[in-house]
């Protein structure tokens, strides 16, 4: 599903017209690969997949400035359904699947999305439809098993594979994950993050926002971290994993060499928004706060 | 005896009445969390549109006339004045709502006046006797009607794309418009489908014995509050049972109101919502308005 690369330039939102969430953040999802977006809680990870999901109005917030595409095609100011018809799919925080509704219902919601595209007649859908419900299924074995049973009854991290099924079931060519692996066990967070490897070689680009930086920086090829809104550091995973600064706040693990790798230059161009300005810059030395190392 | 099944088969027939109009509320407040009070005046909009017309167009087409009006009506009530309300408070809008209502109720009880309204139904005030037991016409056809709807909405409810996306959107809205439900076209749905199950319950509500559509049919339409609430706002299955035991409860009190002397007269009125009282009193969200087990 060759649709191109996400790209998200210099966006600017608020909460409430008051509360800036996110300021000139920038990044790419080439198409074909894996991003990470680490940071700590209220650095506006989350923020930053409903500004692209089109569900800021849910929460009072509006994207002030900046665009976000996919390929050629503008997503901003969309409403959801047209950003998941586009090919953007999200797996939300906290996984939501539809209790209520069972499993074989919840993958049949998911699919509701794709019918509003214009490229597919009737029966293609149709096709296209079960050809999901056929990967899906061979993703996660265990949904089949259990397709009657209502998804409020499912385990965490049955209900995570639910949530991450029922949004391929879009047959999205971006997928959005929001702490995919949150508060499920070590052992089921490691096969939520093969699936993620499934499911990017079988052709989509994924976003992946990750509390678990470890995970995050081993899965994709690139990540960007977020702190209070803003790009803080970003560059290929592994320079990433290797620099100190990540190395100390994210991993946990504290080394007393000097300063490495991958600085900010995100934070630059966002400098000529009028929104931005007289806000902090990341700077490039900053120091390495003293309380992060152990 | 006779008179008991009588009562009963009444009271059921007149419940899956109310059972249509209940539903009508509780697909609403599902949809979009807000309580409809103007369904009354939906209701008396669908059986006035039919009480005009169908002397010229005759029966069938003017009561689909009124169940399109009706439909149409509270499809217009969405876009119009739900939808540019922004406001996030539900309560708010279930105000609105009672103000739509007396504008409504008010311009159709002027067009009405002090004339009743005959729908024009072909059955009039036949009777069949079944073992021994009168049963007017009007009743086996409000029976009929109401359960092959309430199956159809049912049915429709459980399997179609429709009825997932609605189901979905009740449940979580935000997920729901991850997933591309368009939120919109869900609550225009349920307000449409609403007003056409509502114009089909005014038809019944006005046919023998009752004389006919007056000004007084939509205070009939408010029985089907207790209903709703009853059984649960937020339940299909709940609206049902409320609907029936609406109806069971009016026609069996109403039949032995002799035996009811300490209840005064009119008491059959006043039952159903003694019996809303006492249900919400031992469980506050309705029979079937449960909290769902859920693990985490």
């Amino acid at each position: 599903m060759a649709r191109g690369t996400l790209a998200v330039r210099d966006l600017s939102v608020s909460y409430g017209r008051a509360v800036r969430a996110l300021r000139g953040v920038s990044l790419d999802v080439p198409e074909g690969t894996v991003t990470a977006v680490l940071g700590a809680n209220g650095a506006g990870k989350t923020t930053l997949l409903r500004a692209i999901s089109g569900t800021l109005p849910f929460h009072r917030g509006a994207v002030d400035a900046g665009t976000v595409r996919l390929g050629d095609r503008p997503l901003t100011g969309l409403s959801p359904s047209a950003v998941v018809a586009a090919g953007v799919v999200q797996v939300p925080e906290g996984r939501r699947v539809f209790g209520r509704l069972t499993v074989e219902e919840n993958l049949r919601a998911g699919a509701l999305g794709a019918r509003g595209r214009r490229s597919v007649d009737r029966a293609g859908a149709a096709e296209s439809t079960a050809a999901a419900r056929e990967r899906v299924l061979e993703l996660f074995p265990v949904l089949a098993k259990r397709a009657r049973q209502r998804a409020g009854l499912l385990s965490g991290g049955e209900q995570q594979m639910l949530a991450i099924g029922r949004a391929l079931m879009a047959r999205p060519a971006v997928l959005l994950l929001d702490e995919p692996t949150l508060g499920l066990a070590p052992l089921m967070a490691e096969r939520i993050a093969e699936t993620i490897r499934e499911i990017n070689l079988q052709g989509t680009s994924l976003l992946v926002i990750e509390q678990n930086a470890a995970l995050a920086l081993e899965l994709s090829s690139a990540a960007h971290v977020l702190e209070v809104g803003e790009v803080a550091l970003h560059g290929p995973s592994a320079e990433l994993a290797g620099s100190d600064e990540v190395r100390r706040r994210y991993l946990g693990v504290s080394e007393d060499t000097p300063e490495g790798v991958a600085v900010s230059d995100a934070a630059a161009p966002s400098g000529d928004h009028a929104g931005t300005s007289g806000t902090p810059e990341a700077s490039a030395g900053r120091p390495v706060l003293a309380r992060w190392t152990g | 005896m006779s008179t008991f099944v009588e009562l009963v088969v009444n009271g059921v027939s007149v419940g899956a009445v109310y059972a249509l109009i209940a539903l009508g509320f509780v697909i609403i407040f599902k949809a979009t969390e807000v309580v409809n009070f103007a369904h009354a005046s939906l209701l008396l909009v669908g059986g006035y549109v039919t009480a005009v017309l169908h002397d010229d167009i005759g029966f069938l087409p003017a009561l689909g006339a009124g169940i399109g009006t009706a439909a149409l009506a509270g499809a217009l009530i969405e876009v119009l004045v739900l939808r540019r309300a922004r406001v996030e408070n539900h309560a708010v809008l279930a105000i609105v709502t009672i103000g739509v209502d007396i504008m409504m109720t008010t311009e159709l009880t002027r067009r009405i006046g002090t004339e009743v309204l005959s729908l024009g139904d072909p059955w009039q005030s036949r009777i069949v006797t079944i073992g021994g037991v009168g049963i007017a016409e009007t009743r086996i056809a409000a029976l009929a009607v109401a359960s092959l709807l309430i199956t159809a909405f049912l049915l429709a409810f459980r399997y179609t794309p429709w009825g997932v996306a609605m189901r979905a959107a009740a449940e979580d809205g935000e997920a729901a418009a991850l997933m591309g439900i368009r939120l919109t076209r869900v609550s225009l749905g349920a307000w449409a489908v609403a007003g056409a199950l509502a114009a089909v319950a005014a038809l019944f509500l006005t046919v023998f014995p009752t004389p006919g559509l007056d000004r007084s049919t939509s205070f009939a339409a408010m029985k089907a509050f207790p209903a709703a609430i009853l059984g649960g706002l937020d339940s299909t299955t709940g609206a049902l049972a409320g609907g029936l035991i609406v109806g069971l409860t009016e026609s069996l009190v109403t039949g032995y109101q002799g035996q009811l002397d300490f209840m005064g007269r009119g008491a059959g009125d006043v039952a159903p919502f003694l019996v809303m009282l006492l249900v919400l009193l031992v469980r506050p969200a309705g029979l079937f308005g449960t909290r769902e087990l859920s693990r985490v």
